[in-house]
């Protein structure tokens, strides 16, 4: 039983066909990185797999409240500090292990700084922690490592690799080398949707008529 | 669910949380008032009920694009809407935290205010158990129109444009209670009324509300 199935899918974004055709499948313990220009259609993609849009065409198999999504944006509150932070989206998700997914990421000196006082990189570190306490298998990550270091780019690979060894999986889109070999890479720019030919919505007269 | 209630309601009281901002609002108003209609106390104790029901309806407006807006910035919402809370839930729990927020200290405040407007004694009882009815369904309500204009820039205004007329069987109902109160009249029909609209809107928005923002965050 895979994690994840994606059958012949169509997306669009702001009403526009981005991609189509795309498939594939993720088993547990695989990691699948997505590559592909700006625009076309990474994120959108992610977002229909956390399961915030529908598709167009085809399919996505997957058991329910299988993935924890993590997009540009950590969705972190400023005025509690990195603990509550954490603690909120742990009880939302009942999950457990706030003082492990500090200690993963490198947070355990700052735990009860308010979130506001965090650099970007550490902002960034806390969003990704989140993913630890959420206890789901596939991770979906949209560009996780933008604004970290290249040290806390190696800690991300070593804590992406630990989940895939506990039987999760990852779904990455990324510009950069994430240092984890056994990934799968998929590159997304052969399933840009072709624009369709315009249907002629004027009668074939029409033109004629001012000629 | 008892998680982000918590979450929200500190939020609210960190620094920015805007906590206390409506109850401001309605006591500027209240002062405005006497101002302009004049300390007459003939002039200002039958227009009472009404000003002040108007009062909190404002004031409760004036946070209400608070609700989402500030978790749709942040990518908090596309996180809540993935967790496993039913968004409808999530919407409720968050007109609950706006109302404990913003009704309950605009209800203990009201009393107070009302003597500021000249209402007579015999009323408060009845203005406070109004407005205790009457303002869980101004939150809900609120929720919905927050929930309608969440991706928008500056919805804030748009926002108040659509709530307010939803907020006007809520404001007959309740400035009537009060107003049969400070007459010594029967209160009984405004009140079962009252506590039929705020229950309708307790019920259904949650569903209108959930819809609404999943259109919006796709």
């Amino acid at each position: 039983m895979s994690l994840l199935a994606v059958h012949d899918l169509a997306v669009s974004r702001g009403g526009l066909r981005t991609l189509e055709g795309v498939s594939f499948t993720l088993e547990p313990g695989q990691a699948l990185i997505l590559r592909g220009p700006n625009g076309v259609g990474k994120t959108t993609l992610l977002r229909h797999v956390a399961g915030l849009q529908d598709p167009l065409e085809g399919r996505i198999e997957m058991a329910e409240d299988a993935a924890a999504y993590a997009a540009h944006a950590d969705g972190l509150k400023t005025t509690l500090t990195v603990t509550e932070n954490l603690a909120f989206w742990a009880a939302v998700f009942g999950g457990a292990g706030i003082a492990a997914a500090l200690e993963a990421m490198d947070l355990s000196a700052l735990a009860s700084r308010p979130a506001a006082a965090l650099s970007a990189g550490q902002k960034r570190r806390l969003g990704l922690a989140r993913l630890l306490v959420t206890g789901r298998p596939l991770w979906v990550l949209d560009e996780p490592t933008v604004s970290l270091d290249a040290a806390s780019v190696a800690r991300f690979a070593q804590v992406v690799r630990a989940h895939l060894g506990q039987g999760g999986a990852a779904l990455i889109a990324t510009h950069i080398d994430l240092g984890i070999p056994e990934a799968r890479v998929l590159d997304l720019s052969p399933f840009r949707a072709r624009p369709r030919r315009v249907m002629p919505s004027r009668p074939a007269g029409f033109n004629e008529a001012f000629a | 669910m008892i998680a982000l209630l918590w979450r929200d309601l500190r939020l609210a009281t960190r620094t920015g949380g805007g906590l206390g901002l409506g109850v401001a609002f309605f006591l500027i108003l209240c002062t405005l008032v006497p101002f302009g209609i004049g300390p007459d106390r003939a002039a200002l104790a039958p227009v009472a009920p009404g000003i002040l029901w108007v009062g909190a309806l404002l004031a409760c407006l004036l946070s209400l694009d608070r609700i989402f807006a500030l978790d749709h910035e942040d990518g908090s919402l596309d996180l809540l809407a993935t967790a496993p809370l039913p968004l409808e839930g999530t919407v409720a729990v968050k007109a609950l935290a706006h109302w404990i927020t913003t009704g309950l200290p605009l209800i203990l405040a009201a009393p107070l205010f009302g003597v500021l407007l000249q209402l007579p004694v015999q009323a408060m009882p009845w203005l406070v158990a109004s407005l205790l009815i009457g303002t869980p369904a101004l939150s809900m309500l609120g929720a919905f129109g927050a929930a309608i204009t969440v991706g928008l820039r500056r919805g804030g205004m748009l926002l108040s444009l659509l709530v307010l007329p939803l907020y006007i069987p809520t404001l007959i109902f309740g400035a009537e209670i009060t107003r049969r109160g400070a007459e010594g009249a029967a209160t009984g029909t405004p009140l079962l009324f009252l506590a039929g609209i705020t229950m309708a809107v307790l019920a259904l928005i949650p569903f209108a509300a959930a819809a609404a923002l999943r259109v919006n965050l796709r």
